[in-house]
């Protein structure tokens, strides 16, 4: 099953390839997107989580793949969706793939069979990560995801899409191959251990966590530069905006909405788990990061004109909350943090689907040179709003839920509760200080959120010059269709049926949980108390030895 | 001496081969010169069956390796000589085919043929050896052909200038390890390899390697960075490989390489790689440590950004040889690991196996670069080389396009291409050994190679055509033979990191610990060979070796 979830989009490749007419090819596509959508519905539907029993109990259990590929190496494809993050992680993907699809249909004309060809092996590899269960598969889905994305960006991005293609593969290859030699080191310390050479997640974490603090903090370090440059988490995010700026309208999506998930994805699954003690260590290191990321890329935003730019830097400080929940380490945290993963896929994929639909009328993104749309194209501005919303955080829609689990993390973890003999404080190393900065993240996410939307959507239109000459209004009105260099010909002012079946779904989503995240809360609780025990665990082990070195000193001392 | 020979019958076979097809190319008639090449391929495939089926001399600190050089040089032998077909004597029999009339003096197809398999037999006597003399002739024996080679290659000065370089840079290459060689005889006063082990074991335990000796193990690993193309004998690899065609360059990326970092292998485990206790990786003593790190440290760092700079393709791929040599020093320096470890923990054998990922990959690039031609606008044309050339190969030779593109990512160790499966022994292999900083640095090396090799295959597949100025332009090459190298090597970094093929080059580095004189007990120390079935197994050494006994001191 899952070896047909991973592999379908591949199927449909030999169809994108073979395909006898180019107007066939992005029906195949489809198809090839289609087919994972259906495996992880069925999946979803029967997934015993949904009631709330655990994930372990027994039915995903049936799902996993172990085959040998590379003995000698001792490379294994091992594929298991025993965790409710990976459950949540692939249905986001395999919900944005087809859209992606459907999105393109008229955003790309040209060199079809690759676009679409790359898009499938895109997914494919983006579904792998998710579903690995042995770290150098993991590790191989996770290198591989570049290939597409670069492609995708050198080929049918703006202007300026090479040298953000370039940056972007370099920045991420770079920490990516400092995480393998960390992923390699822990494989060799538990091989001296065992003398059985494996890179099985499962073991290797268990070898991992009982090494020492000062080697895990290495390997923390080491696999931290590798997820942490994915995230991005700041000072490492300075290749996001411009790749997404870049990036044609899907590639955005899927960069947005999967890619960047594949950092925060392997630093849950793989990087804190791994090295737990290095992990509350460096807590409020990263925890200060994650809201310098907050703050600075929320006030670069605010000065932002490129709307696909602003919405790019939005990510950055998106993704802080989520890095802060995830190192607030508790469970409202880590909770909220993979929520955060989810919903920002929503609903910042969205708005960049809706700044695509938008450029593919306008051809530019500047907002010095568009505004007050929503007289011209109210569906489309109805669907910006909403999805602004979604994204900055309103009560009742999805955003909301997750950015308030994310602070409340933060604000309970810290010591000063069980000082001050408080309930609902957690052991932890943050605080309600750093949850009372990133609030203020809040705020300026609402500055500009609002600003941007008001500029784009409300007071006086405009167009940029020469737009108004063969307008929208007439272009599909009459035998314009083929004026020379009008290629959006065929795109009514608003959006078409099309436009509109892409976003629907993702707003009913935004709505849905916004109102009701139960469902996905409880699908992710056991994965997330996992995590959330095995740091806790590692905290009470740190506090012994702690405790016990205190002793020996008090027992010299009073010698 | 005499049942040496018996182990010899692929070296024979290939020998005999050469000097018929040395005849046969001075032939007047036209269709027995051409036999060269089919009689060439037939000689290597039988040396190939003959290698896997002789017994193999398991004297040796390393019994398998000699049969993992033959298989190898027989195999990658064959593909090479796909991507050599036709460079030797082009011009040349065309005038005759005109009519000019036949002289043997003139025409060099037979010497091409003759010299290339001359350097392959000189490359499968360099894993037999056992004696340092031994080893020096047939160093030479594989690179002496290889300066002549050079030089006609191509038709032109670049060519033999660079032949005039390689050959120089060679001598003192050569020199430099022969004085390293004669040093060595000086501190143990033999020049058997077995005999200097066990001369160096009684040093080490009584006070250290004598200082004549460690001189002339540091020069031959000097001297033998020549072959390998490391820093700071690398100076020739880039004007070598852009003077000569692109079938001899991808041959001097592979033989040289592989014959020196065979040569290394040997030279090394005379002196070993000692560790304390038998669970733990061993380590070069004191100065050879030093030097290999740093000559590691500095060929990675050399190659890679050297290559970084370059807009021709050939010479891209020669600092990419520095480089990739660089990273099999990693791995050599970790040295053989723990008794009977696999490819993850046995540098030994985590360098042979990618050897054969380095061979696959690099041989693919070149034969590219051998099928396509530019005429420039003065009606001369000359192999491709500059990086504009091959942009915008994907909407004309889509195929080979695909090929440059997977070749130079496998190259840079792109999962889940075969480079990867080869870089991956050689991180652990490192880490293992406990040369983290080293690792971290082949970390950062990869990243800095990521910009030139997706340079590369961004050029072959996603960027347009450009315009080329008028009387210009592209062409294949008249020889079918070259596509064929080029999409077998293709397919292979495909294929073969699916299908696991690196049993061979385990065995290859299986190294008998029992000759380091580590553990006291001769019974466990017996090579244990993984997953062999050949019949060397059969006849493993049946006892300790005289210096077993050799108590475990290290003197360091």
């Amino acid at each position: 099953m899952l070896l047909a979830l991973i592999f379908s989009p591949l199927l449909a490749l030999l169809g994108v390839v073979f395909a006898p007419r180019k107007s066939q090819v992005k029906h195949i596509a489809l198809a090839g997107m289609l087919l994972p959508l259906a495996i992880v519905s069925y999946l979803l539907l029967n997934y015993s989580s949904w009631s709330g029993t655990t994930a372990s109990s027994g039915r995903a259990t049936e799902l996993a793949v172990s085959l040998n590929w590379f003995p000698d190496i001792g490379l294994k494809l091992v594929l298991d969706l025993n965790s409710g993050v990976s459950v949540a992680l692939v249905a986001l993907t395999a919900l944005l793939g087809p859209l992606c699809v459907i999105g393109s249909h008229t955003a790309i004309t040209t060199r079809v069979r690759t676009y679409y060809g790359w898009l499938l092996v895109l997914q494919s590899a983006m579904l792998g990560v998710f579903c690995a269960r042995d770290v150098i598969l993991f590790y191989i889905f996770f290198e591989f995801t570049l290939v597409p994305m670069f492609v995708l960006i050198s080929l049918y991005g703006s202007t300026n899409r090479k040298a953000a293609a370039i940056k972007f593969f370099l920045y991420t290859f770079t920490g990516s191959v400092i995480a393998l030699a960390g992923l390699v080191y822990v494989a060799f310390v538990n091989a001296k251990g065992t003398g059985e050479w494996t890179f099985a997640l499962d073991t290797l974490t268990q070898a991992s966590q009982r090494l020492p603090a000062g080697t895990q903090a290495w390997i923390f370090a080491a696999l931290l530069l590798g997820f942490a440059v994915k995230v991005p988490l700041f000072p490492l995010h300075t290749w996001l905006p411009l790749a997404h700026t870049e990036a044609p309208t899907a590639g955005s999506v899927i960069l947005a909405g999967v890619l960047l998930k594949l950092g925060t994805y392997g630093i849950l699954v793989v990087a804190i788990p791994f090295a737990p003690l290095a992990a509350i260590a460096f807590a409020p290191w990263l925890a200060v990061l994650s809201i310098c990321g907050i703050l600075i890329a929320g006030l670069i935003c605010w000065t932002q004109t490129d709307i696909k730019k602003l919405v790019a830097y939005s990510s950055v400080a998106h993704l802080g909350f989520c890095m802060l929940g995830m190192f607030a380490m508790n469970v409202a945290g880590v909770q909220g943090s993979v929520l955060y993963m989810i919903n920002h896929g929503l609903s910042t994929g969205a708005l960049f689907f809706c700044i695509g639909m938008m450029y593919e009328r306008y051809h530019t993104r500047s907002l010095k040179e568009v505004g007050g749309l929503a007289a011209k194209m109210p569906i489309w501005a109805c669907f910006m709003v909403f999805f602004a919303m979604a994204s900055v955080g309103l009560p009742g829609l999805n955003g909301f839920i997750s950015e308030f689990l994310c602070v409340m993390g933060a604000f309970q973890a810290g010591d000063l509760w069980a000082a001050q003999g408080l309930p609902g404080g957690t052991a932890g190393n943050l605080g309600p200080y750093f949850a009372a900065v990133a609030g203020t993240g809040m705020i300026i996410a609402a500055i500009y959120t609002l600003y941007m939307v008001g500029a784009i959507c409300f007071g006086p239109l405009k167009e940029p010059a020469g737009h108004a000459d063969h307008g929208h209004g007439s272009a599909h009105g009459g035998g314009h269709g083929s004026h020379a260099g009008d290629d959006h010909g065929s795109l009514p002012t608003d959006l078409s049926a099309r436009e509109i079946g892409v976003l629907l779904p993702l707003a009913a989503l935004c709505l849905f949980l916004g109102l009701r995240p139960a469902p996905l809360m409880n699908l992710v609780d056991p994965a997330v108390k996992d995590t959330v025990a095995i740091v806790e665990k590692a905290r009470t082990q740190a506090k012994a030895t702690a405790a016990a070195a205190d002793d020996n000193t008090s027992a010299l001392t009073a010698r | 001496m005499i049942e040496k020979i018996f182990t010899l019958w692929p070296e024979i076979t290939l020998f005999v081969f050469t000097c018929v097809v040395m005849i046969l190319g001075l032939s007047r008639s036209l269709s027995v010169r051409r036999l060269c090449a089919p009689l060439s391929a037939a000689a290597l495939a039988i040396a190939g069956v003959l290698a896997l089926t002789t017994t193999p001399d398991a004297k040796g600190a390393l019994p398998h390796l000699p049969l993992f050089v033959k298989v190898l040089t027989c195999a990658v032998g064959l593909v090479l000589l796909l991507q050599l077909a036709g460079t030797a004597d082009r011009g040349y029999e065309t005038r005759v085919a005109r009519g000019e009339a036949f002289d043997p003096l003139r025409s060099t197809r037979a010497e091409f043929y003759a010299f290339f398999l001359f350097s392959l037999t000189g490359l499968m006597l360099c894993g037999n050896a056992s004696d340092l003399i031994w080893l020096f002739l047939a160093l030479e024996l594989t690179s002496l052909p290889t300066y002549v080679m050079v030089a006609i290659s191509a038709d032109r000065n670049s060519a033999k200038e660079a032949a005039v370089k390689y050959f120089f840079l060679g001598a003192l290459g050569a020199a430099t390890f022969l004085y390293g060689f004669a040093l060595i005889y000086g501190g143990t006063g033999t020049t058997d390899l077995q005999g200097i082990h066990a001369a160096l074991s009684q040093q080490m335990a009584t006070g250290g390697i004598n200082s004549i000796a460690m001189a002339g193990l540091v020069l031959s690993v000097i001297g033998i960075a020549f072959k390998i193309a490391a820093v700071p004998m690398h100076f020739y690899t880039p004007d070598v490989y852009q003077g000569s065609s692109s079938g001899v360059a991808s041959m001097l990326a592979f033989v040289p390489k592989t014959a020196g970092f065979v040569a290394l292998i040997l030279v090394l485990a005379t002196v070993g790689w000692v560790s304390t206790s038998p669970a733990t990786h061993g380590q070069l003593p004191e100065p050879l440590h030093s030097l290999l790190w740093i000559m590691a440290a500095l060929t990675m760092t050399v190659g890679n950004v050297l290559a970084v700079m370059q807009n021709s393709i050939k010479r891209m791929l020669g600092y990419s040889s520095v480089a990739h040599s660089g990273y099999m020093l990693v791995a050599l320096l970790a040295g053989p690991g723990p008794e009977g470890a696999s490819l993850t923990r046995n540098g030994l054998s985590a360098v042979l196996f990618y050897l054969i990922v380095y061979a696959v990959a690099n041989l693919g690039c070149f034969a590219v670069l051998g099928c396509l031609e530019k005429t420039s606008s003065d009606g001369k044309s000359e192999e491709i080389d500059h990086i504009d050339d091959i942009r915008g190969l994907i909407s004309t030779r889509p195929l080979l396009a695909w090929v440059m593109a997977v070749c130079s990512l496998s190259l840079l160790g792109l999962p889940p291409l075969l480079g990867f499966m080869g870089k991956l022994p050689i991180f652990s292999t490192g880490l293992a050994a406990g040369e983290i900083v080293l690792v971290v640095i082949l970390g950062l090396n990869s990243a800095i190679a990521a910009y030139y090799y997706i340079r590369i295959a961004k050029n072959a597949i996603l960027e347009q055509s450009p315009v080329r100025p008028a009387g210009e332009e592209i062409r294949d090459a008249a020889v079918p033979a070259r596509q064929f190298a080029g999409i077998i090597a293709g397919l292979g970094t495909v294929v073969l990191a699916i299908i696991p093929i690196s049993s061979l080059a385990i065995d290859g580095g299986t190294f008998r610990h029992s000759r380091s004189g580590v553990t006291n007990s001769p019974a466990q120390t017996l090579p244990a060979p993984v997953g062999s079935a050949e019949p060397a197994t059969a006849d493993a050494p049946t006892g300790p070796v005289a210096d077993a006994t050799v108590p475990p001191t290290i003197a360091r």
